[in-house]
């Protein structure tokens, strides 16, 4: 693809999504449309840290929560308008990023991904326990002020766009981290961190800013969340299938590819609502193993995901159209 | 404070650590082997839970009896796991072999949840049921016969790793493959052996806590978790260390129960974890590599 194919794809893209809630009117069907984007949105949140850094947290939600948790509070509490919560969500989530990879950093591979895990269990105990935001019981959006202001609508539309805008951002931080200097020594850290560290690069300072922005953005994700479900606990924010899901997005999409998280979280959100609607609420454990299948048969069979296999079939398809 | 319910509660730890012990050495074997993490290994123990629950149930077969049937079934899912997803992830890169094993666990689930509904199933009127007084201490017979029979299997790996050829082949696997390869150990049968010993482990954990623990399909969870932390402390591929990181654990999780309330049992084991973590990276017990 040249750059100039690129870019019409991308504008086309962009327009098509703008124009989609209008063509898609039915109000659940635009469910689903948002929560690809919101999916898609902490995808690439995690990509960063994952796919980009190569350091795989399934202990995400633990930042998603964060934001949730912040920007709700903050509204119960003293009524701030939930878009300064969501941004106070993504510092306080990001901070804590720094700590918790200040710990797991010291452990390299899986057991860094383990120590991620307890951390986010730990904090789904903790919140759990504390009255103050709610304990197990959760928090309740209020539904006394609506419109932007408040990010309450009675409607799906301003959900959707509000979720094109912050997957657009995060996209586009992402774009630009990939463009600097920070993403290639990213790459550097994830491909060969020996030789990176012996050209003067920081393993642990890089980390460090990388899990700091993918949490700023997980957590923005997460106020969102709240806004649009307007109910939040901790067996909704801060559980562990929530980090599954948004690094298996990633994966299936494309690991360490911009748009990855977008064309996993089309398929893998279909594939969830559909099986919902097929099965049922509970799914008797079906949609747990279709699920775990794809899980299985990505990490097996295409460990480069949708894009990265459908980029060898082009170059496939070009190489026998060159040989002709 | 009361001593007799401190002593008491110390017990407790002690013996439910034993039985973390031989999960967690499952668990250290094949990470030890392979250097994977088996995500799934909690759901080893529910599969060794249920084969207990409806050979008891349909069969009226005790627990106890039925324990060797169960850890040959474990053993041979364990080398069947290994066989048609784990070898095929052996050398791909991390995320591969994450996934592979986060896929697992989500499997299992499923299958239990689809074969035996998520309902609380239980083991009652087992052989080994009642209380014991000893000087004023109350040991739940269930509970104590499990701590025993958790140290005499993990007695029996020990035994196994240290004491036979085979065992010497799956520790030189271990140490260099590629050395032991040329040496004429096949390693792909090497890895067979230490999922199915893994698995085996975990599921003889799982047969032993089935006369006194709740039977459901997430119930592997927070064992996972659990071995995950005693792993970290007593070093990898450490059996001995896996032995006494458990009962640690154990105690720090009833005691820390008792202290600060039990609601926080797990958060306070993974905050352990987290401790040693910052520390020593390398384990309570391991060398610095």
């Amino acid at each position: 693809m040249t750059p100039k194919q690129r870019n019409t794809l991308i504008v086309s893209g962009m327009g098509f999504a703008l124009v989609l809630p209008f063509i898609v009117s039915n109000p659940s069907h635009q469910n689903y449309l948002i929560l690809v984007l919101m999916f898609a949105q902490i995808g690439v949140a995690w990509n960063i840290l994952g796919g980009y850094v190569g350091q795989v947290s399934l202990g995400h939600v633990a930042f998603f929560g964060i934001g949730a948790y912040t920007s709700t509070v903050l509204l119960v509490s003293v009524g701030l308008s939930p878009w300064i919560g969501m941004l106070i969500g993504g510092v306080v989530a990001a901070f804590f990023g720094l700590l918790i990879g200040w710990i797991c950093f010291r452990f390299k591979g899986h057991y860094f991904t383990m120590a991620t895990i307890a951390v986010a269990e730990i904090l789904q105990v903790l919140f759990t326990n504390w009255e103050g935001v709610g304990g197990a019981v959760g928090l309740y959006v209020p539904l006394d002020q609506q419109g932007w202001w408040a990010m309450v609508f009675n409607s799906k539309l301003p959900y959707y766009y509000i979720a094109l805008g912050l997957f657009t951002v995060t996209l586009l931080a992402n774009w630009a981290i990939e463009k600097s200097f920070l993403g290639y020594y990213f790459r550097a850290i994830k491909d060969d961190p020996e030789a990176a560290r012996s050209l003067g690069v920081s393993l642990t300072d890089y980390k460090l800013v990388a899990i700091a922005i993918s949490s700023f953005f997980a957590a923005l994700g997460g106020s969102f969340y709240a806004q649009k479900e307007l109910f939040i606990d901790p067996g909704s924010v801060l559980v562990t299938s929530l980090s599954i899901k948004m690094s298996l997005v990633t994966i299936l999409g494309g690991i360490g590819s911009l748009f990855g998280p977008l064309v996993g979280s089309v398929l893998l959100t279909g594939i969830e609502e559909a099986t919902r609607q097929i099965l049922g609420g509970s799914g008797m454990g079906i949609d747990l193993i279709i699920y775990a299948t794809i899980i299985i048969a990505v990490a097996i069979y295409y460990p480069t995901g949708i894009l990265g296999w459908a980029k060898r079939f082009l170059r496939r398809g070009k190489k026998a159209e060159d040989g002709a | 404070m009361n001593w007799d319910i401190l002593l008491q509660t110390l017990l407790s730890g002690i013996l439910i650590g034993m039985v973390y012990a031989l999960v967690a050495v499952g668990l250290s074997i094949i990470y030890g082997v392979m250097e994977i993490v088996n995500f799934a290994h909690g759901e080893f123990l529910m599969f060794g839970m249920y084969s207990s629950f409806w050979l008891f149930t349909l069969f009226a077969l005790d627990p106890l009896l039925t324990l060797p049937l169960s850890a040959l079934f474990l053993f041979a899912l364990g080398a069947l796991v290994y066989r048609f997803t784990i070898k095929r992830i052996a050398s791909a890169p991390m995320v591969s072999q994450i996934f592979a094993t986060f896929g697992l666990m989500i499997l299992f689930r499923g299958v239990a949840q689809f074969l035996w509904k998520p309902d609380f199933r239980t083991v009652e009127n087992s052989l080994v049921s009642g209380n014991i007084v000893v000087s004023g201490l109350y040991f739940g017979i269930p509970h104590l016969v499990a701590a025993v029979g958790a140290v005499l299997a993990t007695g029996g790996v020990w035994w196994f790793i240290n004491r036979t050829r085979l065992g010497a082949a799956l520790e030189a696997t271990a140490q260099d493959k590629e050395a032991a390869q040329l040496m004429g150990i096949p390693s792909h049968w090497m890895f067979a052996l230490a999922w199915g010993l893994g698995a085996a482990c975990a599921g003889v954990a799982g047969v032993l806590l089935s006369t006194f623990f709740p039977i459901f399909p997430e119930v592997g969870a927070t064992f996972s978790l659990i071995a995950f932390v005693v792993v970290a402390l007593g070093g990898f591929g450490n059996v001995t260390g896996a032995f006494w990181a458990g009962i640690i654990v154990g105690v720090v999780e009833v005691l820390g129960g008792f202290l600060i309330g039990p609601e926080y049992k797990l958060a306070i084991v993974l905050t352990l974890f987290l401790l040693v973590i910052i520390v020593r990276p390398q384990g309570l017990m391991g060398r610095a590599e």
